[in-house]
């Protein structure tokens, strides 16, 4: 057996200390335009990481490779021990099939920038719909489990509204809950408050905290500095599709290394 | 109205009058264009009742055949036949919807030319298309397994399966894309993001919103599929159509029996309009619309 299937073993634990989440050099194009270049990022089991950077820097395609919205051109992307989205055999790349990649993305709870609930059913259902469609929860089961999520993310009145209903805020709590139905070993976050009236980013923001308090792994990508200094452990600096300037969240936004990371952060700290 | 010089002037306060609208009465406008309107239809209406009352009608032979029993038959006919190839259309409406949106230029191309065909020629061509099957086909089957002659298999209503089926598939399916390209591309991410494979989503996630979109040209489609059973009395499929113009044909009845069929026709895409008000509201559910639709 090699290192390799070993690595790969569905079942492998990892050693402690072996990072969840492991980007080696992944490299995104679409057509002509390169979204990112030789993008390295390691996630600790644990760990809260924020990828800040200006828009167009490559971070949400970065999360988006990660839950395999996106399939990755150049390097590679390990996640919990698994390569995502190819089966490597003997030096050679073989594509995962669709359910395969459907099992491995059960692994990401994934938060959208704009909450993108299912419109058409409540917000019960919205969080039981992956559990009884996807694991085949028994209803009932779903539905209590369903109902502890809606209050752990304060809401518990609000299980038979429909998005249309629910206030920005409201609807990107469900979202939190819905992607957490899905017991993730990672959520991922997209600008999880960018679409939200400045006065709901709040309860939002409070909702992630408990969660990073409770030792989830988070990815987050954001433009709240002040959030990624309070929560991240790790700060990662992204520009026009690279890695720039990684490390503890304190120590990159007050005494950043780089040029380009001083810049973007102090643009950002001056508008606010 | 203010004059031209103090409209451009800064109002001044106590320029305002003292109005309260709650001791006013309040004068409803007239509504002229309304009143003409009901005045012009109620004209019309009372010239064709008159029209049809003294012409050369004998009612009391359409009220004799309206539940004549091969009327009723015809009915029948018409009703199943309407559901069955509707249903027929829907199902291949749907596959070929989302044939076309497919990633695979295989699938693509197939529905496209199916597009082409059923849509560039005309239904009563295709139903004599079908009803003549058998001088292209004269036997159908799997050799081996099972053979017959065609013109024990093409029946009329078995060409007229297959002939208004077929079509409508073709026409209901452009109707399914467009309610497939109006859901937002979000939700099949998010749904993808559950971990739910792409037909679970198709089906749970983006079907029942496209079909919001989709029922009022659907009932438009299927009040037109009712009415195009018609053309297949042309191939001799008993429809309430073929049913009238048989008892016509032997008692010259002819006027009094084409009031039976439009009653019939009435009837039946009324009962339809009601029931697709009901499934709007069924689907509709969790969704604000921007223009009043009743």
């Amino acid at each position: 057996m090699t290192r390799m299937e070993t690595a790969m073993e569905p079942e492998a634990t990892l050693a402690p200390g072996l990072p969840i989440v492991s980007g080696r050099r992944v490299g995104k194009l679409f057509g002509d335009f390169r979204a990112l270049t030789e993008v390295s990022i390691d996630v600790e089991e644990g760990e809260v990481v924020c990828i800040i950077g200006p828009s167009g820097s490559g971070k949400t395609t970065f999360l988006r490779c990660l839950n395999q919205l996106e399939r990755i051109d150049e390097g590679a992307l390990w996640l919990d021990g698994e390569l995502l989205g190819w089966r490597l055999e003997s030096d050679r790349l073989h594509p995962l099939p669709e359910a395969e990649i459907a099992r491995q993305r059960r692994k990401t709870g994934m938060v959208f920038q704009r909450f993108n609930l299912f419109p058409h059913m409540t917000a019960l259902q919205n969080i039981t719909e992956g559990p009884v469609q996807v694991l085949r929860e028994p209803r009932g089961q779903a539905e209590d489990r369903g109902r502890r999520l809606l209050s752990r993310v304060g809401l518990a009145e609000k299980a038979s509204s429909y998005p249309k209903d629910l206030s920005g805020g409201q609807q990107q709590r469900v979202a939190i809950a819905r992607a957490l139905a899905m017991n993730p070993k990672v959520m991922l976050f997209d600008e999880p408050t960018s679409a939200l009236d400045p006065e709901l980013v709040g309860e939002v923001l409070s909702v992630m905290k408990d969660l990073a308090r409770a030792g989830m792994t988070m990815v987050v990508v954001t433009h709240e500095l002040g959030f990624a200094r309070e929560v991240a452990d790790r700060v990662v600096f992204m520009d026009q599709g690279r890695v720039v300037e990684t490390g503890p969240a304190q120590q990159l936004m007050d005494d950043p290394q780089e040029e380009r990371t001083r810049n973007f952060i102090r643009s950002v700290l001056g508008r606010e | 109205m203010a004059g031209g010089a103090s409209a451009i002037a800064p109002a001044r306060r106590e320029a305002v009058p003292e109005v309260d609208v709650s001791a006013m009465t309040i004068v409803r406008p007239r509504r002229w264009g309304r009143i003409a309107a009901v005045a012009i239809m109620l004209a019309l209406i009372a010239w064709l009742t008159k029209a049809f009352a003294e012409g050369k009608i004998a009612w009391e032979v359409t009220g004799e055949y309206l539940f004549w029993p091969s009327i009723l038959m015809g009915v029948v006919n018409t009703i199943w036949m309407s559901i069955a190839c509707m249903i027929i259309g829907i199902v291949i409406g749907v596959a070929v919807a989302v044939m076309r949106g497919s990633p695979n230029p295989v699938l693509r191309s197939v529905a496209i030319g199916y597009q082409w065909f059923f849509r560039g020629t005309p239904v009563i061509l295709q139903l004599l298309i079908w009803f003549n099957l058998a001088l292209v086909f004269p036997r159908l089957g799997i050799p081996g397994l099972f053979e017959a002659r065609t013109v024990d298999v093409i029946t009329p209503a078995m060409a007229t399966l297959l002939g208004l089926g077929l079509n409508q598939g073709a026409y209901t399916s452009e109707v399914m894309r467009a309610g497939l390209l109006s859901v937002d591309r979000g939700q099949y991410e998010a749904a993808q993001a559950i971990g739910m494979s792409y037909w679970a989503s198709l089906k749970r996630i983006i079907l029942p919103q496209a079909m919001r979109v989709v029922i009022p040209p659907l009932g438009n489609e299927f009040i037109g599929l009712v009415k195009m059973t018609s053309l297949a009395s042309i191939i001799g499929f008993a429809d309430v159509l073929r049913t009238s113009q048989d008892i016509y044909y032997v008692n010259a009845r002819v006027i009094e029996l084409l009031m039976v069929a439009a009653a019939w026709y009435l009837v039946v895409v009324t009962i339809l309009s009601l029931g697709q008000a009901r499934l709007e509201r069924r689907f509709g559910r969790g969704f604000a619309s921007g223009v009043r639709d009743r």
